[in-house]
């Protein structure tokens, strides 16, 4: 297996600035790699190597003329199946889009492609992004490259986003994109050692990503670095005519605030991501992790965040109950999977059966119910003024520190079939997460450590709106100190 | 975390009213597996019961802003061929349904 997959984003971007290799050279590491580990990984639903070979002979001929490359020139990523590609099929991993092929291309993939970034593919992720586990796809779930001490038995990369999670940590690609509703960027990087960040909500266009919960989705980046995290999402932010919730903000050149340091900044330490009952690793870890800024010049702060633990049923409810209007469009007419009815309404209830997964089914009734009349006011408003509180507690913090320390999840990676028996389980993946999402701060995950199965753990940090070049800052510290996570052995390729 | 004892927030008729207004057919076996995971969900989400959101607006946007307008003019368009190129049926450039009107 080729050395060049083994590279950093940052350090593929020297390389292919110094003529170390070309694109092409590049690319066909990357696609060799998916060709060997994708069997075992599932990471990739729809490899483009075609596309992907005609994109690097274009970023060759620039990167042969002088000023002619573009920032993100000839490197090669994969693409969450949640964004909407030109020609290229989009499924969500979901059955009801069927061949759904998008006539038009996502505002964040366009700026990729604009910086010269190249598709590997589509990556896989739970059905509309619905999951912690990537096991609700229609493609089947994704395995972790991560495997416990001792053990062969496959792991969850997380979700929903597992296929990007997957891919970056097993060198199937330099980065890739993923999108974060409830904590689906952070939680898969936490668990695969890789970093993960969800900007702060309207930093990204959500144009043509396939919507779940409208006031919750941001797009953002998973990568092998703080750095190249960083290098990612100033590429994929934007203001964009076509997302009226997107916010005209200047995006600052986050690998500028790489090396700056925390001496001065004041952390704060929520006493309410203390749960009862939380594993003594993860208690460690975050205690590690306040360690390492207090020793590299920061200041830390016992703060409340009082109605952190209401975060997930609140999300419970608003959630599902955007999803159930956003996936009203799925309807058997205009794109899609169509079963025949007698009638437009059998039409409608047999395509909707046949296409939607378990998952989906129960979040669309679920948001339904919630809506509905009579019930409206003791769900769905009470949901949102638990929001308006969760959204003050922070307000308040941010009055007294820079920046939020938690661990991202509540335990490491666990195996496929492990939790799926029970929803309110796998939705406690989340619960340190979800609280950012509500909020609409941003949020990155970190690797930190490894559990005592030696697997990833993640720290998370939660920053002011608008504010990710300091997560950028913080993170870096912390990379800096725990050293860099990479899977142990390629047995899967 | 199911709610134990306490009464089934939805039953058997309540899950098919909202499969309907949802517009996914529901098996028998389906209904009743619903009916529990549902209730289960419910009965967690209730928690917030405990929290007083007397005098407490409701959130709208998480990030503060005005609306943003735009000038009322065509953008866009001219593009029915794109519009209509993933439906499962279609006759020109018209989607294509069963019939609604007898």
């Amino acid at each position: 297996m080729s050395e060049l997959t083994k590279l950093t984003l940052a350090a593929a971007r020297d390389g292919l600035a110094k003529k170390q290799f070309s694109a092409a050279e590049l690319t066909q590491a990357f696609l060799d790699a998916i060709e060997a580990g994708n069997k075992s990984l599932n990471a990739y639903v729809l490899p483009t190597p075609e596309h992907a070979l005609a994109q690097a002979k274009d970023s060759d001929a620039r990167l042969a003329k002088k000023g002619k490359a573009r920032p993100l020139e000839g490197l090669p990523l994969g693409i969450k199946d949640l964004y909407c590609t030109k020609g290229v099929r989009t499924t969500a991993c979901s059955n009801i889009l069927a061949e759904f092929t998008p006539t038009y291309e996502s505002t964040v993939t366009q700026n990729l492609w604009d910086a010269g970034a190249i598709m590997l593919g589509k990556l896989n992720n739970d059905e509309f992004a619905m999951g912690s586990s990537n096991e609700t796809s229609r493609f089947g779930p994704v395995v972790n490259p991560w495997r416990r001490q001792g053990s062969n038995v496959a792991l969850v990369p997380g979700g929903s986003s597992g296929g990007s999670s997957s891919a970056v940590a097993a060198d199937l690609c330099l980065g890739a994109t993923a999108t974060d509703t409830g904590g689906s960027i952070r939680q898969p990087a936490a668990i695969t050692g890789t970093v993960g960040i969800k900007p702060t909500y309207g930093r990204c266009s959500r144009w043509g990503i396939v919507a779940f919960a409208s006031s919750l989705d941001q797009a953002g980046p998973i990568g092998k670095t703080v750095r190249d995290a960083a290098i990612l999402l100033r590429h994929m932010a934007s203001v964009d005519p076509k997302d009226s919730t997107s916010v005209d903000v200047p995006v600052p050149d986050y690998e500028a605030a790489l090396g700056k340091g925390v001496k001065g900044l004041k952390v704060g330490v929520p006493k309410e991501y203390r749960l009862d009952g939380m594993p003594r690793e993860i208690e460690d870890l975050w205690q590690q992790g306040i360690a390492w800024l207090k020793a590299a010049g920061a200041t830390i702060h016992d703060i409340s965040l009082p109605h952190t633990k209401y975060a997930l049923p609140a999300y419970y409810i608003v959630a599902p109950a955007e999803c159930s209007s956003n996936l009203a469009r799925y309807d058997g007419v205009r794109y899609g999977l169509r079963r025949p009815g007698h009638d437009l309404t059998e039409m409608y209830e047999a395509t909707r059966a046949a296409g939607f997964g378990a998952e989906v089914r129960r979040r669309v009734l679920i948001g339904t119910y919630v809506l509905s009349a009579g019930y409206y006011d003791a769900y769905y408003i009470k949901a949102q003024q638990v929001r308006t509180l969760i959204k003050r507690d922070f307000d308040r913090a941010y009055e007294s520190v820079d920046v939020i320390l938690t661990p991202t999840t509540p335990g490491p990676a666990f195996g496929i079939g492990e939790v799926s028996g029970d929803p309110i389980q796998m939705y406690l993946n989340d619960i340190f997460t979800v609280t950012a999402n509500m909020a609409g701060v941003p949020g990155i995950s970190v690797p930190a450590g490894l559990s005592s199965e030696g697997t990833p753990l993640g720290l998370q940090l939660i920053g002011r709106p608008f504010d990710e070049a300091t997560l950028f800052q913080v993170a870096q510290v912390i990379e800096d100190a725990a050293g860099r996570f990479p899977a142990p052995e390629r047995w899967w390729a | 975390m199911s709610g134990g004892a306490k009464a089934m927030q939805v039953d058997e008729a309540t899950v098919r009213r909202i499969a309907r207004l949802a517009r996914i057919k529901v098996t028998d076996a389906e209904a009743k597996a619903l009916e529990q995971e549902l209730s289960g969900i419910l009965d967690w989400v209730k928690q917030l019961d405990e929290v007083d959101t007397r005098g407490v607006e409701p959130m709208t946007a998480v990030v503060a802003t005005t609306l943003k307008m735009r000038q009322d003019t065509v953008t866009d368009g001219g593009i029915a061929d794109d519009i209509i190129a993933n439906a499962p049926a279609r006759e020109d450039h018209f989607f294509a349904v069963p019939k609604v009107v007898e």
